[in-house]
């Protein structure tokens, strides 16, 4: 009889997480079962949000929705085209939170430029922003989430190996996926609804090479140190020596570490001096490099090229910036660029974030995808909020290739495998007065 | 009925029931999306730790490197699913069967090998072997390679294989960058491969070994000097649990599109030991609600608004210290033996009447 209660307790426990979950799924299915009040609840639920704009938004596709479900076919009026959920996924929690939050900033501030501006075709856009802790398993849970929260196309995911496991499920929904900063080959290699708004890995350590090769004349011995657990560091690496074989440049060292010894580079520094490389390839994240550049202070005096990874970097060298002068990075956008679309883009930023720091280029992407997809909506003339996913990314994938779109990170094309062509920039860091910003070279 | 027996039907026969009516409202299309994704990571996650439950609660020792034996089981079985499948043709349910048993055997194998050296220790001592070992297995498959063309497979250390045939390519293991095993989970199946491993266990536990293992748990000398040879019944009880976390690991690895090895990391093994020590040691039950438990919250959480969204681990981590506190604290448990203390005597009282009645 001890064993009562732990057992009537347990027993208990069991019931009401059933019931839990059973009772979360009626309610979200019944949410989108057709009827209009139940879909006002969502854009309820989730107006906080984007604040007050949204709450009017919400009502007007209380109305719509509810029109829709009475009348039965879509006699909605321009401008009353309801809200069209765009969801999206990235960390803001963990290692790589700067991006995740620069993407749902510089998303957020498109969609509130466009709302302003009066929608997409007499739609509103409404973004969800889901956090996933960059880790595939949570990746999938909250794209499973946004689904049920009514979903109509994901803008994400952030980084490239959930963006992999969720463009496998989007591509079972054909649900349409634009990563804006998902690099590696097979983020959007699952199937025809995928696409990307950054280069992708190899095709960057292609252009890293090319640089290194035209620009950085007679500096032909390259020395890199790549993480050799990240699938974004190899990719550019093996995108880069291939590249390099071709242009004549020759890798004399390439040391690696992984995820778990990325704090002690000094033996891979050593390697560097030892095997004399006159250039520091660096297919790695700004974490990493702030700490390699810090250890090699005094030791190796090299020009360095990075990535996009290494956009983050002078924040994260805090008062030691002035190491970072003369990195060289491959990075399509920064906010001290002084092309005016960046320089817009940066004030905009800035006007609606006056808190946060200085945007980075995943904000820039994350920006861009945006308007893309509104361009991609117009051209297939979408103006229904209420139509089918499935539709929605059938009617997108086409327009996609069709349009060309000129925006923060550069004239972008699209092909329909869902790779983007657009022209490559590579920024130099310059320091002064112990203020460091990315400059066009 | 004895105690043991009755106590197992319950576990088994509420899992069995939990599993019939989520199936059942899962096919008609009752479940949400995210509640049917929660269903088949929570169902791997419970095989987990019902196999580690092995090793901490009836074995009696702390192992830190459960996540290893998982990615042995993952990368193993993912392995042959891919080479089953693309290369020999086999159908998709039979290399699935072949990969997860071939994860399971693989990991007990593993487990077998390290816990020669492991079981000679005891305490904080095996905690950290295992510790490292864990570390081990995770770094291996970050360094193999594994490619397969015309011409059959190639492998590769630290290196991918060179002088491959680039028409009839296929990357099976790519080192650190992972591998993407065919999408075959289901909740099906995690549901059958569930309720055999918690057959298996229980089985065990309630076995003459299991019982050996009991008794060495509880005193080391006093088992050795019945004549039970402790060594044995430790290694058998640790590869049986390996062998189980082969199996989740090979349900995991073919749940997503890609792997990395580095997920099979520290925090994962911790992760599976935070749902066992929850869950209450020795106690499959418990394992397996502490499970659903812990892993629901994070998700549930974001099913509600934005707004907590952004707080959500911060609202688990209290979660977990108040249940960990409610469980074990003194001053908690006092209280709790105070009501059921209150439960008993009501009980009494009642059952009291009732004799007093029928006398009458």
């Amino acid at each position: 009889m001890k064993n009562y209660l732990k057992r009537t307790v347990a027993a208990a426990a069991a019931a009401v997480m059933t019931l839990g979950l059973v009772g979360c799924g009626s309610n979200t299915s019944s949410t989108y079962g057709g009827t209009g009040s139940d879909i006002g609840g969502v854009g309820n639920a989730d107006s906080n949000a984007s604040g007050a704009a949204s709450d009017a938004d919400s009502t007007a596709a209380n109305g719509s929705a509810a029109s829709d479900a009475n009348g039965g076919t879509n006699s909605t009026p321009a401008g009353n085209g309801g809200t069209l959920v765009i969801g999206s996924i990235g960390p803001i929690t963990g290692g790589a939170a700067i991006y995740g939050e620069n993407v749902k900033k510089g998303a957020q501030l498109a969609v509130d430029e466009i709302n302003e501006a009066g929608g997409v075709n007499g739609m509103t856009l409404e973004l969800n922003f889901q956090d996933d802790e960059h880790d595939p398993e949570k990746s999938v849970t909250a794209y499973n989430a946004l689904k049920d929260k009514g979903m109509k196309l994901l803008i994400g995911t952030v980084t490239s190996g959930p963006c992999e496991a969720v463009s496998k499920e989007a591509t079972k929904d054909n649900m349409f996926l634009f990563t804006p900063s998902g690099s590696s080959v097979n983020s959007i290699t699952s199937g025809d609804n995928c696409f990307r708004m950054c280069f992708n890995d190899p095709q960057q350590g292609k252009l890293e090479a090319d640089f290194i090769a035209e620009k950085l004349d007679g500096k032909t011995k390259v020395g890199a140190i790549y993480d050799s657990s990240d699938s974004y560091s190899t990719g550019i690496l093996d995108g880069f020596k291939e590249e390099a074989a071709a242009k004549g440049l020759e890798v004399v060292a390439e040391e690696a570490f992984t995820s778990d010894s990325n704090k002690d580079f000094s033996v891979q520094i050593q390697k560097m001096i030892d095997n004399g490389a006159e250039v520091l390839f660096l297919p790695i994240y700004y974490t990493e490099t702030a700490l390699i550049l810090q250890q090699a202070e005094g030791k190796l005096d090299i020009p360095v090229v990075g990535g996009d990874g290494l956009d983050g970097l002078i924040d994260a060298l805090g008062d030691k910036v002035s190491l970072a002068d003369g990195v060289y990075a491959l990075t399509p956008y920064s906010a001290t660029a002084k092309d005016e679309k960046a320089v817009k883009f940066t004030e905009a930023f800035t006007a609606k974030y006056p808190d946060a720091d200085l945007p980075i280029q995943f904000a820039a992407d994350a920006y861009d995808c945006v308007y893309a997809v509104k361009a991609a909506l117009e051209k297939a003339e979408v103006n229904d909020a209420n139509i089918d996913a499935s539709e929605l990314c059938d009617k997108l994938k086409t327009a996609m290739t069709e349009i060309e779109y000129a925006g923060v990170t550069g004239d972008s094309k699209w092909s329909a495998d869902g790779e983007v062509t657009k022209n490559p920039k590579v920024m130099q860091i310059k320091v002064t007065d112990g203020k460091g910003e990315f400059t066009d070279i | 009925m004895k105690k043991t027996t009755k106590n197992n039907l319950i576990t088994f026969g509420g899992t069995l029931i939990l599993c019939v009516v989520l199936g059942i409202l899962m096919q008609a299309g009752k479940l949400n999306s995210m509640t049917m994704g929660l269903m088949v990571t929570i169902g791997i996650y419970i095989i987990a730790s019902t196999s580690l439950n092995l090793t901490v609660g009836v074995l009696g020792e702390l192992s830190l490197g459960h996540a290893g034996f998982m990615c042995i089981g993952a990368f193993s079985s993912a392995t042959v699913s891919q080479i089953l499948i693309n290369n020999a043709g086999a159908p998709n349910w039979l290399a699935f069967t072949l990969a997860i048993l071939f994860g399971a055997l693989m990991a007990a194998i593993f487990g077998f090998l390290i816990g020669i050296p492991v079981m000679r220790l005891r305490g904080d001592y095996l905690a950290i072997v295992t510790l490292g070992f864990g570390e081990i297995l995770k770094s291996l498959f970050n360094n193999i390679y594994i490619t397969s063309d015309k011409n059959g497979l190639h492998f590769g250390f630290t290196n991918p294989p060179k002088n491959i045939d680039t028409a009839t390519k296929l990357e099976i293991l790519r080192g650190p960058k992972g591998t993407s095993a065919p999408d075959l989970t289901n909740f099906w199946v995690v549901a059958a491969v569930l309720l055999i491993c918690l057959i298996i266990l229980m089985t065990f536990i309630d076995s003459k070994s299991g019982r050996a293992c009991m008794a060495v748990r509880d005193n080391y000398i006093a088992a050795q000097s019945v004549g039970i040879n402790v060594t044995k019944f430790r290694l058998m009880a640790f590869t049986l649990s390996a062998a189980i976390a082969g199996a989740a690991g090979a349900l995991y690895m073919h749940s997503l599109a890609n792997m990395l090895p580095k997920k099979f990391d520290y925090n994962m093994s911790i992760l599976i030991l935070v749902y066992v020590v929850l869950g209450g040691l020795g106690s499959l039950r418990g394992s397996i609600i502490a499970t659903i438990v812990l892993y629901a919250i994070p998700g549930l959480l974001r099913g509600i608004n934005q707004e907590i969204v952004n707080y959500r681990m911060l609202i688990y981590a209290i979660i977990l210290i108040c249940l960990m506190l409610w469980k074990n604290a003194p001053v908690f448990i006092n209280m709790r033996e105070k009501i059921k203390a209150k439960f008993k005597n009501k009980k009494n009282e009642a059952a009291d009447l009732t004799s007093g009645g029928a006398e009458a």
